[in-house]
């Protein structure tokens, strides 16, 4: 009996670990710390519009991140000057919590749905609900994985691999007249992540170009501060010559700051920073000249969604994956643009 | 004589970690470069020192907690609340540099990983619930509650002193290292200069038998889970100092798993009864050891793990005095019954 509880407690245990190893890195696109509003309420229910507002029913994954909480207030503001009657629910990380919103949206008859999948699967049976009832339903920042993609009208999200190609870019052009061996040292997001495979590959695929741009050294910082300084750190000692840094997001980098200043060395000066993301502590520090070059992963998506809403209602015809519009941002254009950052 | 040398507790650790040393002095001899920079050493040696200090302190809390028998999840989940707690105080107040304000919060936040461990202790001694299911209550809650404090969102403080816990240097060596030391000396005092040590581990060979001969056993379970939590609290104000924020979502993430590592690797058995304090540090300078090693010789992330699982199976393997006897028995014949029956025990 005893060896029972034994086996039971250990795939209990196993159970948890699974759980919120899920919940535990899904923080892939960092997180400034600017305050987080009060998450919206759960699917205010308006009446119906009388007076033939547009109404849009949004669902957002939850308000994990700074980024997140300023994706979320793109999609408000943007809503209101288009002038929409949004519906915003928060599902809270939880995939039941979104569909139930999405049938709420379906009874509602809520003109267009759009939403930020909690996650990948696990959606066609919701989503052909919607289409039953001829609701129109655009994905934003996170895509599903349905094989029948006439579910959805379009996909607005970033490019990893982009981001990774214009990182690469900006260093291509900084060192296209080098004659010698430029060392790189590069912080890979979560393991198996796809912000962190897909900006290693843009960049790898850039730098390709020239072969003195060389990765010397290429290691996982999970995407924390922490492990970015404490891997830097041994970088730092096995390779003494290092000219650029590469992280997959602000905070690894930030961690790595952190290294760099700790071996004596200037972190912008000495070795050549380059980020993902652009959130605002990462922004703050390519305004000291800490950083020198940040691809943005823009949140602001919301008026490029209201432009989708509007295209899919006057019934044109919409691409299938419309990217976000996202800015790169050296030290100087930081500091120009630092004030106004939302996020 | 070599014969004592090698029955020590401490020996097979501590071979392990030479053997890990002379692998990097071969393939990576600047691992072992130390210089002077910024008026303090630096170097690979004084890194390991330096992060390996939080597991250190984790493991050895949990050491004790495995000698009554019990195990401690929770620790990874007191870290990310007291690293949460401090970074939160400090980041509010007005003048982050205070001295005063920095002295508060750790107050505050190691006062609460007390109550973190109380809550433990009152669940496994008081209510009699497994330790493995009590403390997975506070594993789960706990990394809820640090979201809840940091809103789930990254906190940034910029504050010399707070930053010193972690990240400064005293007498060339990391402040952290002291902060361990003297942790280490006050628990292996206490435990083997007066009874406490006898009692924890009596306790743990048999809870019932010890209430019998008079150790008030509720009492030394308390003990142990409380001073788990508070080294699980110190822990993560090292860490979060070391980057001058908190991160309640990755802040000692799966420190507990480590730090169980630890302690078996330094020798102490998870059946309880019987513990090595020394050899819990020596466990947790393996681990760290590990850890930048595989940064060092560049092993792709892919496979770190793989490397790490291997190494760690290698360990207990050679741990085992069973394995090791298999192995060296084609060496030595002629041995009876009954000789090694005798040996065994020395």
């Amino acid at each position: 009996m005893k060896r029972f509880t034994k086996i039971g407690a250990a795939a209990g245990i196993v159970a948890v670990m699974l759980f919120t190893a899920a919940c535990g890195g899904g923080t892939n696109n960092g997180g400034g710390n600017s305050p987080v509003d009060a998450p919206a309420n759960n699917a205010s229910s308006g009446e119906a519009p009388a007076d033939g507002k547009v109404v849009l029913g949004f669902s957002q994954v939850g308000a994990e991140s700074g980024w997140r909480t300023a994706n979320s207030d793109s999609i408000k503001e943007s809503a209101k000057a288009a002038g929409f009657e949004l519906k915003f629910s928060d599902a809270q990380q939880k995939q039941e919590n979104q569909i139930k919103a999405l049938r709420s949206f379906i009874q509602q008859k809520v003109d267009v749905i759009a939403f930020s999948p909690v996650v990948e699967s696990g959606w066609d049976t919701v989503l052909q609900e919607a289409k039953d009832a001829g609701i129109p339903v655009i994905l934003t920042d996170r895509a599903v994985d349905s094989k029948d993609t006439s579910l959805y009208k379009t996909f607005i999200g970033s490019d990893f691999v982009e981001e990774g190609r214009r990182a690469g870019k900006w260093l291509v052009e900084q060192f296209k007249d080098a004659a010698e061996p430029v060392k790189i040292v590069e912080l890979q997001g979560t393991t198996g992540s796809a912000p962190a495979i897909d900006r290693k590959s843009g960049f790898e695929e850039i730098i390709k170009e020239n072969p003195n741009l060389q990765i010397v050294a290429s290691q996982t910082g999970d995407f924390t501060r922490a492990k970015g300084k404490e891997v830097m750190q041994s970088f730092l000692q096995a390779h003494p010559d290092i000219d650029v840094l590469y992280a997959h997001n602000d905070d690894m980098g930030l961690g790595a700051i952190q290294a760099i200043e700790a071996a004596g060395l200037v972190p912008g000066k000495d070795i050549i920073i380059i980020t993902v993301d652009a959130v605002k502590d990462g922004m703050t520090a390519a305004a000291e000249g800490k950083i020198n070059f940040i691809v943005e992963c823009n949140p602001l998506l919301g008026p490029q969604l209201m432009q989708a809403v509007n295209d899919v209602l006057a019934g044109k015809e919409i691409e299938s994956r419309i990217v976000t519009e996202e800015g790169t941002f050296t030290s100087e254009e930081a500091k120009a643009v630092l004030a106004d950052r939302k996020y | 004589m070599w014969n004592r040398i090698s029955k020590h507790h401490l020996f097979w650790p501590l071979m392990v970690l030479a053997a890990l040393l002379l692998f990097n002095l071969i393939y990576k001899p600047a691992f072992f470069s130390i210089r002077i920079q910024g008026g303090h050493l630096y170097g690979s040696l004084i890194d390991i020192l330096n992060y390996g200090a939080p597991l250190i302190l984790v493991a050895i809390g949990m050491t004790l907690v495995i000698a009554t028998g019990g195990i401690d999840l929770s620790v990874g989940s007191i870290v990310a609340i007291s690293g949460a707690v401090a970074c939160l105080l400090v980041s509010k107040s007005a003048d982050q540099n205070s001295l005063g304000i920095v002295l508060t919060a750790v107050a505050v936040s190691l006062g609460l990983a007390i109550v973190c461990g109380l809550w433990n202790g009152v669940l496994v001694a008081g209510v009699g619930m497994q330790a493995i299911i009590a403390t997975l209550i506070l594993m789960v809650a706990g990394r809820g509650i640090a979201q809840l404090v940091t809103s789930g969102q990254i906190i940034t403080v910029s504050s010399n002193p707070y930053e010193y816990i972690g990240a400064g240097w005293l007498a060339l060596l990391p402040f952290s290292i002291f902060i361990v030391a003297a942790v280490w000396l006050a628990a292996a005092w206490l435990t083997r200069r007066t009874a406490l040590g006898l009692f924890i581990e009596s306790v743990g060979s048999n809870a019932t038998a010890s209430r019998l001969a008079g150790i008030r056993s509720r009492s030394v379970i308390f003990a142990v889970y409380i001073f788990c939590g508070l080294c699980a609290g110190m822990a993560g104000l090292i860490l979060s100092s070391n980057v001058s924020s908190a991160d309640g979502n990755n802040a000692g993430l799966w420190y507990e798993l480590d730090a169980i590592l630890a302690v078996v690797i330094g020798g102490t058995s998870l059946n309880g009864g019987r513990f090595y304090l020394s050899g819990t540090v020596v466990g947790a300078l393996i681990i760290q050891t590990l850890t930048t090693t595989i940064y060092m010789i560049g092993v792709p992330p892919e496979i770190t793990l793989v490397v790490k699982a291997f190494v760690v199976f290698a360990v207990c393997l050679v741990q085992s005095e069973k394995f090791r006897n298999v192995l060296t028995s084609k060496w030595r014949k002629r041995r009876y019954q009954a000789e090694r029956e005798v040996t065994h025990h020395v």
